[in-house]
Order: structure tokens, then sequence, then C-alpha cells
């Protein structure tokens, strides 16, 4: 997608020019900075509403556990209302989700942990396998629900069985996926807000985080003072000043 | 076939900083010039604007400017006895693409070497008897002197617009520098960084425990400046979105701020780029380069003939480039023959968690740069007395927290919950009031016997060439040695107030999921004799004198720094002797 655009930028130049009969699909770039006012690449913006990736058991089950890990307290809202469902689900639905990007010939063995990661599950298959075992796991467990019906306290037993690896997912590894979600859901409550795991910049509010503000000149020398600035995301928010 | 293009003087492989100063200097000596890049242009404007480059997900957690594995990754293995498995995705490092490489997304920490550094082997032999080093290691001097390097690191420097305080001028120390530098000719470009409040309380701990704390030299800019190609820099706004970002301010020093836009005016010069080279190509006596050969987006190849080939890649890609061209000899761990893949090296970096009472310090660390903070340098390479301590080497130590960004950097007590209300309540007491600087002791990575790069026998590229497998690991001296610095580091968080301190001294095995740096070095490196290494003390290769080989790659070990002051020296020096002696009569410039 990013190279795509890049080649959109091809043509209109003046010194930019596409080799051809001499050079073949080279970019041949002389005379000057090949520049061109707009020719930027955005990020794309996450539109609310419906699940790209997630089927609707799915998307219960990640905004109940979500909900958990991020609860709504006095700090913030909680997980899913911050959009952290939301967020994971367009990155499953994306290049994340399916390794794009990452080295994927074979073969694929296991080494020492210190090997990296091996596996060519992606994680989009990762969440689709831990998901159904998870409401399996939990309908076994607790007559017949599914996690997102549990009551809170349960949900949290569940959880823990999977963070410690006691509770035993038919067909994923139960400490994997559970980092994997953790990581996931805390990256999109982080993140810019225009990826949706972080509305209204909630948790940026909470930990004091102004955002992408661009300059702190006028603040380098108040040392362990508090910044009023107002936090602001890199989506055009009102009260973007560099 | 590949098809055939018309000749240029000179072709180089890679248009990062070495490929960038040695065009500059190459066509300003009137030589034709093409530059060949695996990657797609970057242009300020357009790639790192300032409406969404502040993006933590999308740049650092995801890293989008960078090389993706998918492109072309390396193989790891801590030994010999163990089979290497490919790196699917980047952990230990990161590395760069496209035009400007590494240039664009470094911290642009802009460092010399030590003295001492260049004269390693003969320093410490002389200093502690040969016998103090440890018999598997393999460092060695470099064939060059800190005399030889220093006008070439004034270069670079006023290049780059460097800010920073100087510590020895013509020999005379200078108040507030770093006192152990060798003897510059000239005070740095610009004065040096002002400083967050973690950092000017470390310096302040640091003085008070008797240490002499100086601001860390950077090429993100304490103030406007004009460079001696005329290009205007702008002045550092403490962002906190600089390493793994690219510059939207024009204040970081990269290809893009100080020489493309002279460099691509030159009627003498073109940039080919989304073009990965295949091979240098060799003519029959093998001892003379004839050009390269290079595959288009479209997948079609050509050759490019030339008179004389530069290879500016990253360190990596020189040694497998060298491997997959049949340009000397492989290294060979058990006999110890054979230069390319030898001495392989990277950086043994550590650090503290520092957690402060949060109704007494807000360190604010989002405001903040690439390259900032005070370090001291007491540690650093031969600068203390290792003789009772048992290990060589060393590192600065510093706060030198790049930024505040709350995915990478949040920090919690170790004994914190992973998740739920309890962590919330420890992400919000602690974010403004703990010190996270990851490489606080940036330190020394010396060479070893079985620590070597060479091509592996099972894992492909897309092209279907060989990756490069990493055999490497953590030798006891730099465990010793980072235990040693991680205690001193911490020792000044305390001073500095902390309540608690958390010690992350580096330890093995070596981990390729942990990001050490990227300062991989070695595999190709510099020397006074073919017998112990590929290039000539001007970077020229032994083998193939019509080649010259820049960047890391050449460093026979890796020092106490970062290194790119000391590539960006290298480049310069190279470039003055292809110039004044190489291009008058080209051939060896050193006979062996």
């Amino acid at each position: 997608m990013y190279q795509m655009s890049r080649r959109q930028l091809l043509g209109s130049s003046a010194v930019w020019l596409l080799m051809s009969s001499s050079a073949g699909r080279a970019d041949l770039i002389k005379g000057g900075l090949p520049w061109r006012p707009g020719a930027t690449d955005p990020p794309d913006a996450v539109t609310p509403g419906g699940w790209k990736y997630f089927s609707p058991p799915e998307a219960a089950a990640v905004e109940a556990f979500v909900e958990r890990l991020i609860p709504s307290d006095d700090l913030s809202p909680g997980g899913k209302d911050c959009g952290c469902a939301v967020y994971i689900d367009r990155q499953l639905a994306g290049p994340y989700g399916r390794f794009e990007g990452y080295y994927m010939f074979g073969p694929f063995q296991s080494g020492t942990k210190q090997q990296g990661p091996q596996s060519p599950v992606t994680p989009a298959q990762q969440y689709r396998k831990a998901l159904a075992a998870l409401d399996t796991a939990c309908r076994a467990k607790y007559s017949g629900k599914a996690f997102a019906e549990l009551a809170d306290d349960r949900k949290d037993e569940v959880i823990k069985g999977l963070e410690d690896g006691s509770l035993k997912l038919d067909g994923a590894d139960s400490q994997d996926f559970f980092k994997l979600i953790l990581k996931d859901t805390q990256t999109g409550f982080l993140a810019d807000p225009i990826y949706g795991g972080n509305r209204d910049m909630a948790s940026w509010k909470m930990i004091g985080f102004p955002g992408a503000h661009y300059d702190y000149r006028d603040w380098i020398d108040r040392h362990n003072q508090t910044v009023t600035l107002p936090p602001v995301g890199i989506n055009n928010h009102p009260n973007w000043s560099p | 076939m590949p098809r055939k293009l018309p000749r240029k003087d000179v072709a180089i492989i890679g248009l990062g900083w070495t490929g960038s100063i040695l065009a500059q200097e190459l066509t300003d000596a009137g030589l034709d010039v093409v530059a060949v890049e695996r990657g797609p242009w970057r242009n300020t404007a357009t790639d790192f604007p300032i409406s969404y480059m502040q993006d933590e997900l999308r740049f650092r957690i995801q890293h989008e400017l960078f090389l993706q594995p998918s492109q072309n990754t390396v193989t790891f293995r801590h030994n010999a006895s163990q089979t290497a498995l490919p790196v699917r995705n980047w952990g230990a490092f990161m590395l760069g693409n496209g035009v400007g490489g590494a240039g664009v997304h470094w911290n642009a920490e802009t460092w010399r070497f030590l003295p001492s550094d260049f004269v390693l082997k003969s320093h410490l032999a002389q200093r502690y008897g040969a016998g103090f080093i440890p018999a598997d290691m393999t460092i060695q001097d470099w064939g060059v002197t800190w005399d030889d390097l220093e006008p070439h690191y004034d270069s670079f420097e006023y290049l780059c617009g460097t800010s920073g305080t100087a510590g020895n001028i013509n020999g005379k120390i200078q108040a507030g520098g770093n006192p152990f530098e060798g003897a510059r000719s000239r005070p740095y470009p610009t004065p040096a960084m002002k400083q967050g409040y973690g950092h000017a309380l470390f310096g302040e701990a640091a003085k008070e425990l008797g240490y002499k704390p100086f601001p860390q030299p950077s090429g993100n800019l304490s103030q406007a400046y004009t460079n001696p190609l005329g290009v205007k820099m702008g002045q550092c706004t403490f962002c906190g979105f600089c390493e793994w970002f690219g510059c939207a301010n024009y204040s970081k020093a990269s290809p893009q701020t100080t020489i493309l836009p002279v460099l691509m005016r030159k009627s003498n010069f073109e940039a080919r780029t989304e073009c990965e080279v295949m091979q240098i190509n060799l003519d029959r006596s093998r001892s003379s380069a004839t050009g390269i050969t290079y595959v288009d987006s479209s997948g079609e190849e050509w050759e490019q003939p030339a008179d004389l080939v530069l290879l500016c890649a990253f360190q990596l890609f020189n040694v497998q480039m060298l491997l997959h061209s049949g340009i000397g000899a492989p290294y060979d761990p058990n006999t110890g023959q054979g230069q390319i893949g030898r001495n392989f090296t990277h950086q043994t970096v550590s650090g503290a968690l520092g957690f402060f009472d949060k109704d007494k310090y807000n360190f604010n660390p989002f405001i903040s740069a690439g390259s900032i903070g005070m370090c001291i340098d007491e540690f650093n390479g031969d600068n203390f007395d290792h003789g009772p301590l048992g290990f060589v080497g060393g590192g600065y130590i510093g706060q030198v927290q790049t930024n505040g960004r709350p995915i990478q950097t949040s920090a919690v007590p170790p004994d914190t919950p992973a998740w739920g209300s309890k962590w919330k309540q420890a992400l919000k007491d602690n974010y403004l009031s703990n010190i996270n600087v990851g490489p606080a002791c940036h330190a020394s990575f010396y060479a070893y016997r079985d620590t070597y790069l060479d091509l592996d026998p099972t894992y492909k590229d897309r092209f279907g060439r060989p990756l490069m497998r990493l055999t490497i690991d953590l030798h006891d001296n730099e465990i010793k040695m980072s235990a040693f610095l991680t205690d001193k580091y911490a020792e000044i968080l305390q001073k500095m107030g902390a309540k608690q301190v958390v010690k992350q001294p580096r330890k093995g095995p070596y981990d390729i999921t942990q990001y050490q740096t990227s300062h991989l070095c070695g595999g190709a490196i510099m020397g006074d004799n073919p017998g112990n290494s590929a290039l000539n003390r001007y970077l020229q290769s032994w083998d193939v004198p019509n080649l010259f080989v820049m960047g890391a790659s050449a460093f026979p070990q890796n020092c106490g720094y970062n290194p790119t002051g000391t590539v960006g020296a290298l480049a310069y020096w190279s470039a003055a002797a292809i110039v004044s002696q190489y291009l008058k009569s080209p051939g060896p410039l050193v006979h062996a």
C-alpha cells in the first residue's frame, strides 16, 4: 500500500523519471530534489462501527476481555469504551494480522527462546483459534456460558488461568495468546486515537502525555513543572498547535 | 542475461550517509557518479511531514520506514553447534531502507572514538601485558590513528552542524566538555543542546559524585545552522519523536538535511532507487571490478559498468555483497583464516529503571530529543584502570532518555500486575516520574574468534540468495563489564533521589528479540596487512583495488560510543585518499 502511493508520485515530477527503454523500471532521479506538494502518505484513520475481522461472538469475547485488562475506573474509561477491541479488529484485518513484511520462508523449526518466534501462524489466525477455544473452555467450566457472559470475577479467574498457563486452550497456547492480547490491548490504548483504541485520548489524559505536540522549546527550561498543554492527536484536533 | 548500460566513472551501492558523502566528494572531483539504492526515495516534506510523523504505532512499533524482513533478513545462532534460524521480525537491531539509510532514523548521537581505541590491542598490551587480553579475543589495531582521522571527524561534524561542548581543543582541557576526548582542532559548530529536567539532574548528581559530566554531542541542532555546502538546518524543538522517525523540522542531521539538496542538483550525479544490487562484477583475473549488476522494481536485471565501485550499504549487507560476489576469502572460525565475516561485533548496552516520588519529581519525559542528555566518560575505553577489574572495554554512561512515547517507554515497578486497575494506577503514578533510558550504559563489544558472519546454508532471500548467518553470543568479558557499568549508573540514579532502582545489566545469552542498538560492526575490517583485514587503511579492498568498502563493517571491533561519527570520519578519510591519491594513479594505495 505504501509502495503504491509512492509509485503515484512518478510521472508528474520533472526531475523524477521512470527509466524506460534505456534502463528498465528504475526510479531515476537527477537534476534536483523530486518534490510535489501534497504527495504524502497519511495514516488510515479507523472509523468505528461494525467489525472488519471478528465475528460477532469473537467481538463480544474481545470486548469483554479488554474491559477486564483495562477496567473502567476513576482513572479512565475502560478498554471497551476506549475502543481497544475495535483497534485489535482493524489491526487483524490489516498488515499486522497477516505478518505482512515478515520473513515467511520455511522451513519453520523451533529453536531457543533467544532466536525469536518461528511460528507461521499469523496473529489473525491465532485470535481465531484461541477465541473459539476460550469460549469452549468457559462453556465446559462455567455451565455453558461463553467468556463474555461470565461475571467479572469469573472473567478475571479465566484471564489469570491463561496468564499462568493453568487454563489450557484446545489448539492454541494459552500463555502466548494472553501475551498477544495483552500487548495488543495496551498498544491500542496508548497509541494515537486515530487507530481506534484510545478514544478521546483517554490514556494520554490519564498519564499526562500531551501527544503529537511538536514543539516544546518553551518548556525545555521549565524543569519539574506540569505541562499544561491539552493533549492532541495527529488527526487535526482543534487544539493542535506545534 | 542482464542488459548492459553505458559506463560510469563510479558506481555507488547504497545512498545513505557514506554513499552521499562519497558521491558529493567524487562529483566535486569531476567524476560521473551513479548511486543505486535498494529502497525508495525519501524526502522531509513528503515522507516525514509534521502533520503525522509523530506516530509511535506506525513508525516505532510497526517500523514503517525500515527494511522489511520479507525483503532481506538474517539468521542467528549462538554458536556453531546450533542451527541458525531466521529473524522473522526485527528485534535486536533495526535496518534502514531507502535514500538516507540509517541517517534518516538515527538519534544523531555524534561521537568520536578515543585515540586509544584506534590502537586498542597495542595499547592494552603495553599497559597490562598481552596476557591480560582474553585468549579468544581477536581485537586489533585499526591501521589509522586519531591524528589521521581528526580532520575528517571535523568535516563530518561541520557537515552535520553537531551541537556540543568541546572537552579538549588542541590539547587544552575545556570546562564543561568531555575531558577524556582526543584533542580536537576547533569547537563544535553549534553549542550544546539544552537539557530536560531528568538530564540536568543526572549531570548534577554525577558532579556531586566527583565525575565530570558533559552534554551528549548531538546531531539534533541547538540552533539554526548553515553547513559548508550551504544547506540550512533548523533548531530542534524537543518533540521526542526522533529515533525510528524522520525529522520534520530539518533539525536532525541526515543526508536529506545536509548533502542531498546540493548533490541532486549536479549534472554528473544520478540516483536510481528501488534497485537491488545483486553482485559486484569482477574481470577474469578476479582482481578488478568491472561494475555492478542490479535488479529493478520490475525484476529486470541490469549491468552497470564502472571504473570504481564503492560499497556503501549497511554493515551486514556490505559483508553479504562481498560474499555473494566472491571477493576475498570467507572467514573460517576453525582455522582463523579468511577475512570476510571475521570480527563481527555489536554493542553492549544496559541500564536501570529509576522510580522517583511522583509528588516531588516531574520529568516530562516527552520533552526530549534523539541526542540529548548528560554523560560521563570516566568508564569508557581505557579511561580507567582495568587491572583490578578483570575485564577490558567500557562505555559512556548517561541520562540520555530520548522520549516519553507511552507504548514503548512507559515503565511500571517490577512488582506491578501486568493488567487491571493496579496496572493502570502504576502507569499513571510513574509515567512522569520514572527514568527509563534503555542504553544508559553504552559500551564496547570486542571481537572474538567464534563471533562471525557467513552465508546461511538453508534460508534464502526473495531472490534465492543465501541470507547472512550471525553466529554471536555475549562473552564473560562483556558481561562483567556490563555489570560494572550498570552499578555505576545505578549509583548516580540513587544520588538523583530515586526511591527504587531496578538494574538491568546485559546478560547472556545474546537475545535477537531484545533491542540492543543497530550498531552492528565488523565483518570486512580495515587493518595494516591482508593477513589481518579485508581492507587497507583507506578502506580499499586488498583483493580488488578499484573497490572501496565504507561503513562500520570496517571497524575491527566496536568501541563504547555510537558509531556514526566514526563512520562519517572514515568516509571523508577514504574520499580524500581516493581524490588525492587513487585517481592520480589507480591501484593499491598500500602495497602488501
